[in-house]
């Protein structure tokens, strides 16, 4: 039946229904991935952020929440210029990560 | 004849280990390196919670331990194992023998200038924890304007939780040092506006989380979740400082007239020299390593070497102090055991 409105779908994370199996798979290969503070030195730095939104801190957590096609979409935004892995506190390999993640994310 | 027990430093565990190993009925000795005692709370103006003046304690302290053989602008050159003790030069010719030796080295400050990110010597208009405190003990510092900076910030962790800079753990007390430095600043200059940048606020001790709320109700310093990520100067020398708001998840960008970086404790390097001579062995963190980080912080694994203070890793003063007397009691245990 249609009533002409439609009822939005919930943004709420339910994380019973997160299948984190991707996600333990990706950390084998990038460990670090557990290591972030969430300090948001990333996306600070970031030259596409202010324009996209892109941050690779949104993105690590988006992964860890589920929000894995929200999380593509934004990655195809980066530009790959490492200006992340140089300010990250935790010495992370940003850039070798958003790699990672995009290749397991088109393996799927 | 009473036993001599060599302290190495003579900041204020140093210092109150001393005046209870006094009233125990020893003889201790203090080698300080510097050319005065109390170490870096000499240095600070204020302490929290109570805004205790740090001079106080620090004279206090020397008083007690008037009766203490005292050396200054001296370190230990070497030392030698005796079969139940230690001989140890110092380096301006005495020699000592003794049975016990307290390590009370300390720390030592981040070097702020190595995160160059941060402006640290580039620019005018930054400075550290230490140079605020220096400027509210003598009123000099040209990095702060006669009328005030109209806005200023306060970076945490800089050098603190830092792999990059080979800082792992947390200093401990730059959360609280930053809010209370703000708070003064807000004393000081009403009209200023504050802002503080942390990744994560450790408010854990006595009367602190009372002191975050205070600054924010009362103070109206502005809380920015994130770490800051670069600091220029524009074409008017004030500062641009960029980070990214995590709650938002927007980027931030603020101009700033003055940058106070929270540098962090970081081990005494002339402490692993000195740990170095008795092959004393150093924890993962940096720190020297206790027997046993719970139940024994004030022994190490070797007989006769006790510690106290920051030489095992980032303290407050209440901690520092109380440490200190437990080694120096554990101290006794250990002659009176022997004897």
């Amino acid at each position: 039946m249609d009533f002409g409105f439609k009822i939005s779908p919930s943004s709420a994370v339910n994380l019973d229904n997160v299948d984190l199996s991707l996600y333990d798979r990706l950390a084998e290969v990038e460990p670090d991935i557990r290591k972030c503070i969430a300090c948001g030195s990333c996306s600070a730095s970031c030259p596409a952020n202010r324009f996209s939104g892109m941050s690779v801190r949104k993105a690590i957590l988006g992964l860890q929440r589920g929000k894995e096609k929200e999380v593509a979409k934004m990655l195809s935004t980066c530009m790959l210029c490492g200006k992340c892995s140089m300010v990250c506190p935790r010495g992370i390999n940003t850039r070798h990560l958003i790699l990672s993640i995009c290749k397991f994310y088109k393996e799927d | 004849m009473k036993d001599n027990i060599l302290i190495i430093g003579g900041g204020i565990a140093g210092l109150e280990a001393a005046s209870q190993l006094l009233k125990l009925g020893y003889n201790p000795i203090i080698v300080e390196k510097s050319d005065h005692l109390g170490g870096h709370v000499a240095d600070w103006n204020r302490l929290f919670p109570d805004m205790t003046p740090a001079e106080e304690v620090v004279s206090r302290l020397v008083a007690e331990t008037s009766e203490a053989n005292i050396f200054l602008n001296t370190e230990i050159s070497f030392v030698n194992k005796l079969k139940d003790s230690y001989n140890i030069m110092l380096s301006n010719g005495i020699s000592v023998i003794t049975g016990t030796l307290l390590f009370a080295t300390g720390f030592s400050m981040f070097d702020a200038s190595k995160k160059e990110e941060y402006g640290y010597g580039i620019y005018n208009q930054v400075m550290t924890n230490r140079d605020l405190e220096h400027w509210f003990n003598t009123g000099k510092d040209a990095r702060i304007p006669e009328e005030g900076p109209a806005a200023m910030g306060f970076v945490h962790c800089v050098g603190s939780r830092d792999e990059k800079a080979r800082n792992p753990q947390c200093s401990k007390v730059c959360c609280i040092t930053a809010v209370k430095q703000a708070i003064e600043m807000k004393q000081k200059f009403p009209e200023a506006m504050i802002y503080c940048f942390y990744m994560d606020l450790r408010m854990f001790g006595k009367k602190y989380e009372d002191f975050y709320i205070s600054a924010q109700r009362d103070y109206g310093i502005r809380f920015i979740r994130g770490r800051v990520s670069e600091v220029s100067e524009n074409i008017e020398g004030k500062l641009i400082v960029k980070a990214e708001d995590t709650l938002s998840g927007k980027p931030v960008k603020v101009t700033l007239d003055l940058l106070v970086l929270m540098a962090g404790i970081v081990c005494n390097p002339d402490t692993c020299k000195t740990a170095g001579l008795i092959s004393l062995p150093v924890d993962s963190d940096g720190f020297l390593k206790s027997r046993d980080n719970i139940a024994d912080i004030t022994e190490s694994p070797k007989e006769g070497i006790f510690y106290a203070g920051a030489c095992t890793g980032p303290k407050t003063v209440p901690e520092t102090l109380a440490e200190a007397r437990s080694a120096a009691l554990e101290i006794h245990n250990y002659i009176s055991r022997k004897k």
